[in-house]
């Protein structure tokens, strides 16, 4: 009897405080909303934005509602995340390996980038690139282009718009070729384990990934062409790039301090995930005859996944977390945009602060999600 | 002396390929000094294209010909296997040594050849490089922001007393020693806070009041992560100790609230902390930004060290549970003596890291209007009398933030050593 009720008065105790904790807010929220005459509801979300966005993926302006103000900085946050994690990832990669070198100069140079970045609050390196380091480049007049094509200037790096025609046939024959690519390689691992034979496979892949799209482009009527920037004079003082496409100085001083930041951290996952396996299984495995290749592939590699992933996709949430320092140099995403703007001019803090972090909550929880399944589908399987 | 083969370097002719690789090497790295120091391009005669990939292709081949397996000499052969173990080593190893060349001259003219520190105006700066003369200037603001400075000696005081305090641990004797931890949670943190809200703050003892709203620059950063620094621990703890609770009710409310709060960025909890919490509270109750804003960091940080913490708990074997049942010890005594000592002492670099991440986002607190060194920087750059030395600002910022983690990082390695302990 004794032992029950100390098991269950501290849990009766805590639920009563959490309950009494959200009523005492709750009280407190409709006093103060019905005092400012506002009425709790997410209607507004349908009503006309009437704000601009200076960037956008989708079209968008004034007389759209509020929903698609969302819409536009959720999208914005994404495409952040997206090119933030692939070059942090690239980097990341690079430089953990770079820190196992037997050379002396790459192993401290790699180290020398980890701790400089590591160590310095991102905000900062935001504000370095986008205040500092990309004041310093040349007005759109002034710009050289890069390869003829490119051109990098303090209103943003310009660079050739692709105009497809048929894309929809070259996106069909890119499935096409990743489907057979796959059906090619389970029957390839098959017969390795059935008959002991070995496929080419990557030689295999790599040509149906070159062979379909070209032949979409020669027989499928797909046909692909560039539209160069053009720098053209508004008025004396004022030029402007034309055509082609403008990547904004805020996107590009955000995806780089992103970048640079996070691929410390991959970095130092990578670091650990290599030193993680123990010499016996590089040995081992040479003394079954496969080669350095194989050994790499077939036992290395698949061994240090399972230690580097799940670090490195918490460094992927961060980095798609961190991209909210956006709001610092005015690059539209969700808090912006939504937590930002919307806010100003509906005053309606509670609704859109909770509809901010309910985005964040669920992007993390789903990617986390993911993650455990794929973890489950890696983990050594005990016999 | 047997016939020389250039292709492959033997010990046979030790000195011929000693020397040879040598000159080369000496060569492209003396070629690229020149024209890095003294702007001298001993190759000008040959093509434009050549001359540039002329010292790495010397470079290359002089490497190459010192590359000699086992030739006897000690640090030949250190070098060897440090820098130069294959061709594609040599040229990561020469374009490092070149980078490095090239990269000195620029730096040191624009840190200190070209610079400027003299003066008090920005006419003064007159060179191409840095003009520190502006964070002289500014150095006040940039620490204190903007508390008065004739008032400023409270400040130095208190964050003097306090430091000095926090190393009162090291000289207690034996019959105080049990006291330490008591000391450190609960004693210092009054203390700390006393200290600063009547020092720092004032209104009281005949101490002019000055508004949180002028506190700023550095050392706001300091009071900052410090406060949330000594909260956020506490109540990680008592986070971790819940979602490893057998009370199902405890357990998932610590879920929810160590999984909300990590789910979530930082931004828009200080969103919230500025513009949502003030709606739940009520309307005559006022609560100071600076209040909100170190419960929410706290708050946030303590989700983050919850988890960390709870890696440690997971870590320990079970056998140290059921040694300190066996010996009739209840729930509390079992963590507080057995149990949490020997897992926050296993989670030291993760705490740490917790810790150091919390120092780097302090300057987040911009998005309520407090102005900590990052905020003082980017006030002081839209200056009309001192516009465009914004780099010198971020740089000379994040030489203190660079300064402030390494050597947090550095501490708590050694901390790490000297608390391993072989199991």
């Amino acid at each position: 009897m004794n032992s029950k009720i100390r098991k269950i008065l501290p849990q009766i105790i805590t639920l009563l405080a959490v309950v009494l904790i959200f009523g005492f807010f709750t009280f407190n929220a409709q006093i103060n909303m019905d005092n400012r005459g506002i009425e709790f509801g997410y209607g507004f979300l349908s009503q006309e934005s009437s704000f601009d966005v200076q960037f956008s993926l989708i079209e968008y302006d004034g007389s759209h509602s509020y929903a698609r103000a969302y819409l536009v900085g959720l999208l914005n946050t994404l495409l952040v995340a997206f090119i933030g994690i692939i070059i942090s990832t690239i980097i990341g990669i690079i430089v953990g390996i770079a820190r196992l070198s037997p050379n002396y100069l790459i192993e401290r140079s790699a180290a020398f980038y980890v701790e400089f970045f590591r160590n310095i609050p991102l905000l900062l390196q935001i504000f370095f690139w986008y205040f500092a380091a990309l004041r310093a480049l040349p007005l759109p007049q002034d710009a050289d282009p890069i390869f003829g094509v490119f051109f990098l200037t303090i209103k943003g790096l310009f660079v050739p718009r692709f105009i497809w025609e048929n894309l929809d046939i070259f996106f069909y024959s890119i499935i096409a070729a990743t489907v057979s690519i796959t059906v090619i390689r389970n029957y390839a691992k098959r017969l390795q384990q059935n008959e002991g034979k070995q496929l080419p496979v990557f030689s295999i892949s790599a040509g149906l990934l070159i062979i379909l799209p070209l032949l979409a482009f020669l027989i499928g009527g797909v046909s692909l062409n560039f539209e160069i920037p053009v720098l053209e004079q508004m008025s004396t003082t004022s030029f402007k790039y034309n055509g082609g496409l403008g990547i904004p100085p805020e996107l590009i001083a955000l995806t780089l301090a992103l970048a640079l930041y996070t691929a410390t951290f991959i970095a130092e996952c990578v670091r650990a995930g290599i030193q993680g396996i123990s010499k016996g299984q590089k040995e081992a495995a040479a003394s079954i005859g496969l080669t350095p290749n194989q050994i790499l592939k077939l036992v290395i590699m698949p061994q240090a996944l399972r230690i580097i992933i799940p670090p490195t996709t918490n460094q992927y949430l961060n980095l798609t977390k961190n991209s909210s320092l956006a709001a610092a140099i005015a690059y539209p995403d969700l808090v912006l945009v939504f937590a930002g703007t919307a806010l100003m001019q509906t005053g309606r803090a509670i609704e859109i602060v909770s509809i901010t972090m309910f985005t964040y909550l669920s992007i993390s929880l789903a990617i986390s999600a993911l993650m455990n399944w794929y973890n489950k589908s890696i983990a050594i399987k005990e016999k | 002396m047997s016939k020389i083969n250039f292709l492959k370097p033997d010990k046979q002719n030790l000195s011929t390929y000693l020397y040879t690789g040598s000159f080369l090497f000496f060569i492209a790295v003396f070629d690229v000094f020149l024209s890095s120091f003294f702007k001298i391009n001993i190759t000008s005669f040959l093509p434009n294209f050549v001359s540039f990939l002329l010292p790495l292709i010397l470079g290359i081949i002089g490497l190459h010909l010192v590359r000699i397996e086992f030739s006897g000499i000690k640090n030949l052969d250190l070098l060897n296997k440090n820098i130069n173990t294959s061709t594609f080593n040599a040229v990561l190893t020469l374009l490092i040594i070149f980078i490095i060349i090239k990269s000195i001259p620029p730096i040191m003219s624009w840190f200190i050849l070209d610079a400027n520190i003299a003066g008090d105006t920005k006419e003064a700066c007159t060179g191409s490089g840095a003009c520190w003369t502006y964070i002289k200037i500014w150095l006040r603001r940039f620490v204190y922001g903007m508390y008065p400075n004739d008032l400023q000696w409270r400040i130095n005081i208190s964050f003097i007393l306090l430091i000095a305090l926090a190393f009162v641990g090291y000289f207690p004797s034996e019959k105080l020693r049990k006291f330490l931890t008591l000391y450190y949670v609960v004693i210092y943190p009054i203390i700390a806070f006393v200290l600063i809200y009547y020092l720092i703050s004032g209104g009281a003892f005949g101490l002019e009041w000055v508004e949180t709203g002028a506190w700023g620059g550095l050392s706001l950063t300091f009071i900052v992560s410090f406060f949330c620094l000594i909260f956020c621990f506490p109540v990680g703890m008592f986070l971790a100790l819940g979602r490893r609770s057998e009370l199902p009710t405890l357990r998932y409310i610590s879920v929810g609230f160590i999984e909300f709060w990590r789910g979530v960025p930082l931004i828009t909890v200080l969103f919230m902390s500025s513009v949502m919490f003030p709606m739940f509270l009520p309307e005559d109750f006022f609560m100071d930004k600076l209040v909100r804003v170190i419960i929410a960091i706290s708050l946030f940080e303590a989700a983050y060290v919850a988890e960390v913490i709870r890696g440690g708990l997971q870590a320990l074997p079970r056998g140290q549970y059921d040694a300190a049942k066996s010996l009739g010890m209840g729930y509390w005594k079992m963590h507080i003596f057995v149990i949490l000592p020997q897992a926050l002492k296993l989670v030291i670099p993760g705490i740490a890291n917790t810790f150091l991440a919390l120092v780097k986002d302090t300057p987040l607190i911009f998005v309520v209007g407090l102005l900590e060194i990052v905020g003082m920087l980017n006030l002081a750059k839209t200056n009309p009398k001192w516009l465009g030395f914004a780099m010198e600002g971020y740089v000379f910022a994040a030489i203190i933030f660079w300064i402030i983690c390494y050597a947090m990082s550095r501490y708590s390695y050694n901390l790490e050593i000297k608390y391993k302990t072989e199991r």
